[in-house]
């Protein structure tokens, strides 16, 4: 019975559980501390992800950036590379998407594709350049990473603030042309038709006229399965692991290393691109705005990415948990007043308690050891 | 036999079990106190296991363990070593980026009332026991600056310097250079002087017969018998440990070499430091001969391998494998020119730790059928292979296909890392030290397995420090002294004498001479 206990706490899905129920334990003992009450913000907490399917649908809208900078960051993480650049990454794709979704104006059939592929591209580009820096000269991607982050931030913000792109009387940019939305059944919600009808349905009205409904989420979900297919079940896919573990022997194996590098930089560029620009078509204002500081996508995947434990299909699950905090977190101070910070704090001690959880297998051998030999007795 | 406290140690009814394999059923071992006592079994036996719940690494299923005629309950390293063991593991556990100082005491720092480590006490007693053993080691330099031997002394000093009195060494010399060896055993010999026990793992039996009065035997996780070693040959030793007939001197017909194979031209290389580190070099290599290059470490061997295999530049010359020249090319393109290599260091070089067996198994064919379709692995095929790669080669336990390489034993990752390359079915086979940490039973089957290659027309280039190895092997035998071929021997030509001499860089060819 012990065995069978311990068997199941060491599999990665309990560790990471124990950790998450870790986090909220932390916090609620700091929210105690601040004089606010536990259970009545846990209770808000919970309400505002599930108390109407508004609440639900956002919370999966909202996961789909988080999701696809994970998937980005785990998947350079399992070829050994830490992609700290997945917010410039995502940053230089909702540009780019931006810049060709307002100075082109094609069929949907051919502007969406176009705007999304300049997006993937540009982040792709930023990633590859990583890469190719890593491999060609040795430069640390880490390092250059943190620099394209910047280029990324300015490059974002003069493109938001020029003339050409900057809608008068605000720090953003224009929209992108309608015909690049992603957004579903945007035209017949907004008819008389459209109203008329949902009018009479509390459930979809809520979910489809509420919301920025699309299917993006369908397509972070789709990626992070190809992403497992491509890491698990292909030839790139091994070489990509065996580089990542060894490179001396993935050299000796005719793997080339550099090449490796560069590939694997310029896949998980475009994933973060593939990222931004689906919330560039998918959700409004639909384009740039000039940012003072990082919004923190490509940062919050790489969180994803370690709470999953850099497993693609668990960035699916540890990115919804992830929105669904931080949109619980704005709730939390709407509400009680309670600093929202509070769920950065909570996601902080989750991260913390993932990495510290690994020991839990080991904890749980000696345990069985001590009990085996207390039992030899 | 009865528990005594003139055993420094003594074990009893040790039982281990990993994930379903029995690793030790019901060990014994008595050591006496202040005496070398041998562990002599296969790979795989339970050896390096036995010697890890000694130690407090793993803990034992059942069974006890008695120090001095008393019972004692070891349930981690810092136990062990507050009972006065120590241990030098099989693979080495230090802190390449510390230096020597730092890396023995990590641990044990006496700090002063600013936590500041105080080194001048540490440092002293350090350099009491350096004088005491005649150990030559400086404290201040960096381990991953230091060669492998000077490596093993650190971790031997770091065990003194805990107040071991019960030395384990697990393999000491497999990694040892012939004059490093000679150093350990009057190490050892002055351990022993001054009172402390010891105990060694080793597969080669001339060290167990110079070191070691009495000599624990066992197989496949059993005890098999406890021996004077003065009592037993070393042929006697052998079959007892792999229990049939084994033949320690390698057995095979005259060479029928074929046409030249594989040429080296005039080629030269640079090392890391930028300095010339292969001169001038050619040989070549016929078709049904194993070619033996003996040599001290660090005359070139390295680098020459890194160039023929194009990961380091070759400056001038060409390396030609049939007519095509495969210099500066690619790692893939040799490979693809049917030649294939066991590589020295089976961690470093050879294989990914963390993966399972049966990735291991295709690393160097992952992409070529069957194991590869339309850039998707097929894993059924890598599955099957690997079965047949267990069998084939008699990799233990025979259920290790998904569990990861690093759980086996070291003689065990071995014979797949030679099964894979010679399972690649190569023109040329280069084979670096491919005998190290393998036990008797297993050296007599990797020479059989190069010697059948040979007999099947392939062209085998053995690379080894042992000479011993390449003497018995090589159909002809060539000697490496600073980056040049310094002479060839026939393998009749060719003893221990002639080959030594030029390895040490004697002039003297002694075909002129005599
Ligand atoms: N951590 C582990 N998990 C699972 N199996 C293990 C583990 N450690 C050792 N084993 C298994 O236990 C057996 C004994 O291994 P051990 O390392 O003690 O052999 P050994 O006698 O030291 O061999 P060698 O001479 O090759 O070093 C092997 O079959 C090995 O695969
Ligand atoms: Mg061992």
């Amino acid at each position: 019975m012990i065995e069978k206990i311990a068997k199941f706490l060491k599999t990665p899905f309990a560790c990471t559980s124990i950790a998450v129920v870790c986090g909220f334990m932390v916090a609620c003992g700091i929210l105690l501390v601040t004089g606010y009450s536990a259970s009545q913000s846990l209770a808000i907490m919970v309400n505002s992800v599930f108390s109407r399917p508004k609440f639900i649908v956002n919370v999966i809208l909202k996961s789909t950036p988080i999701i696809l900078t994970a998937l980005s960051v785990a998947f350079a993480f399992k070829a050994g590379l830490f992609n700290i650049g997945a917010e410039g990454q995502y940053i230089i794709s909702t540009v780019f998407a931006t810049i060709v979704g307002i100075l082109c104006d094609f069929h949907p059939a051919i502007q969406i594709p176009l705007v999304i592929l300049s997006g993937v591209a540009a982040g792709a580009i930023f990633g590859g350049l990583v890469g190719m820096l890593k491999s060609k000269f040795g430069i640390h991607e880490v390092l250059t990473s943190i620099m394209f982050n910047w280029i990324a931030l300015y490059f974002c913000n003069y493109i938001a603030l020029s003339e050409r792109f900057n809608k008068p009387d605000s720090d953003g940019s224009y929209p992108i042309n309608p015909s690049g939305f992603t957004l579903l059944l945007n035209d017949w919600k907004f008819s008389d038709q459209g109203r008329e009808f949902l009018r009479n349905n509390y459930f979809l009205n809520d979910v489809i006229l509420k919301t920025d409904f699309n299917l993006n989420f369908l397509v972070a979900v789709v990626v992070a399965v190809l992403s497992w297919v491509m890491i698990y079940k292909t030839k790139k896919g091994y070489e990509l692991r065996v580089a990542g573990l060894n490179p001396d022997a993935a050299q000796n194996a005719g793997i080339n290393v550099p090449r490796n590098i560069f590939y694997t930089m310029l896949i998980s560029g475009a994933l973060s691109g593939l990222a931004g620009a689906l919330s560039i078509t998918g959700t409004s204002l639909h384009g740039i705005q000039s940012l003072a500081m990082f919004e923190n996508y490509g940062f919050n995947g790489l969180s994803v990415a370690l709470i999953a434990g850099s497993s693609p299909v668990g960035c699916i699950f540890a990115g919804l948990m992830f929105s669904a905090l931080i949109y619980s977190g704005q709730s939390l101070q709407f509400k009680i007043g309670a600093p929202s910070e509070i769920v950065n704090i909570m996601i902080g001690v989750i991260v913390f308690f993932v990495a510290l959880v690994r020991i839990v297998p080991s904890l749980i051998n000696k345990f069985l050891e001590r009990k085996a030999k207390l039992d030899v007795k | 036999m009865e528990i005594n406290k003139d055993y420094a140690v003594q074990m009893r009814g040790i039982t281990k079990i990993f994930n379903n394999s029995v690793a030790l059923d019901s060990v014994d071992l008595d050591v006496k106190k202040g005496e070398t006592h041998a562990i002599l079994g296969e790979n795989g036996a339970g050896k390096s296991t036995l010697m890890n719940i000694l130690y407090g690494l793993y803990g034992a299923d059942t069974g006890e363990i008695y120090l001095n005629g008393e019972k004692v309950n070891i349930y981690n390293p810092s136990c062990a070593i507050s009972y006065g063991i120590g241990m030098v593991h099989q693979h080495f556990m230090l802190i390449e980026k510390f230096t020597v100082m730092q890396n023995i005491i990590l641990g044990t720092e006496t700090t002063d009332k600013f936590g500041i480590i105080n080194t001048r006490k540490a440092k002293k007693k350090i350099l009491d026991i350096i004088s005491r053993y005649g150990m030559k080691v400086e404290l201040k330099r960096r381990v991953r600056n230091i060669s492998v031997g000077m490596q093993q002394k650190v971790e031997i000093l770091k065990a003194l310097y805990r107040g071991a009195e019960i030395l384990i060494l697990d393999e000491p010399t497999a990694v040892l250079t012939p004059y490093e060896i000679d150093e350990l055993m009057e190490i050892i010999e002055c351990l022993k002087r001054d009172g402390k026990t010891i105990i060694i793992i080793t597969h080669k039996l001339k060290e167990i017969k110079k070191s070691s009065k009495e000599c624990t035997i066992i197989r496949k996780g059993k005890f098999v018998d406890r021996v004077e070693v003065q009592e037993e040959s070393e042929q006697s030793l052998a079959e007892k440990m792999v229990g049939r007939k084994v033949k320690l001197s390698v057995e095979k017909k005259p060479a029928k070499a074929g046409e030249v194979i594989f040429r080296i031209e005039n080629l030269c290389v640079k090392s890391e430091r930028g300095l010339d580190a292969v001169k001038n070099l050619s040989l070549s290599l016929k078709r049904g001969e194993i070619y033996g290059l003996a040599g001290i470490e660090g005359n070139g061997q390295k680098e020459l391998l890194e160039a023929i295999i194009s990961k380091r530049y070759a400056e001038s010359g060409k390396i030609l494998m049939g007519d095509k020249e495969i210099q500066n090319t690619s790692v893939r393109n040799v490979l693809d020119s049917k030649i294939s290599i066991i590589h020295e260091d089976r961690h470093k070089d050879g294989s990914i730790l963390s993966m399972s067996v049966a990735d291991n198994a295709i690393l160097d064919k992952y992409r070529k059928k069957p194991f590869c379709v339309n850039g998707f692995l097929n894993y059924e095929e890598r599955d099957k292979f690997t079965d047949s790669l267990i069998k084939e080669y008699d990799i233990r336990p025979v259920n290790c296909k998904n569990t990861k390489i690093r759980n086996l034993s070291g003689g065990n990752q071995q014979k797949l890392i030679i099964g894979r390359e010679v399972s690649s079915n190569p023109d040329l086979l280069i084979a670096v030290q491919p005998t190290r940490g393998l036990d008797v039973g297993a050296i007599e089957y990797v020479h059989k397995i190069l010697v059948r290659l040979r007999d099947e027309g392939k062209a085998v280039l053995l690379i080894s420090l042992e000479l011993d190895e390449i003497l018995d092997l090589s159909d002809r035998v060539a000697v490496i002294y600073d980056g040049s071929i310094a002479g060839e021997f026939t393998q009749e030509e060719a003893n221990e004498h002639n080959v030594g001499l030029l390895m040490a860089g004697g002039k003297g060819n002694d075909r002129e001479n005599s």
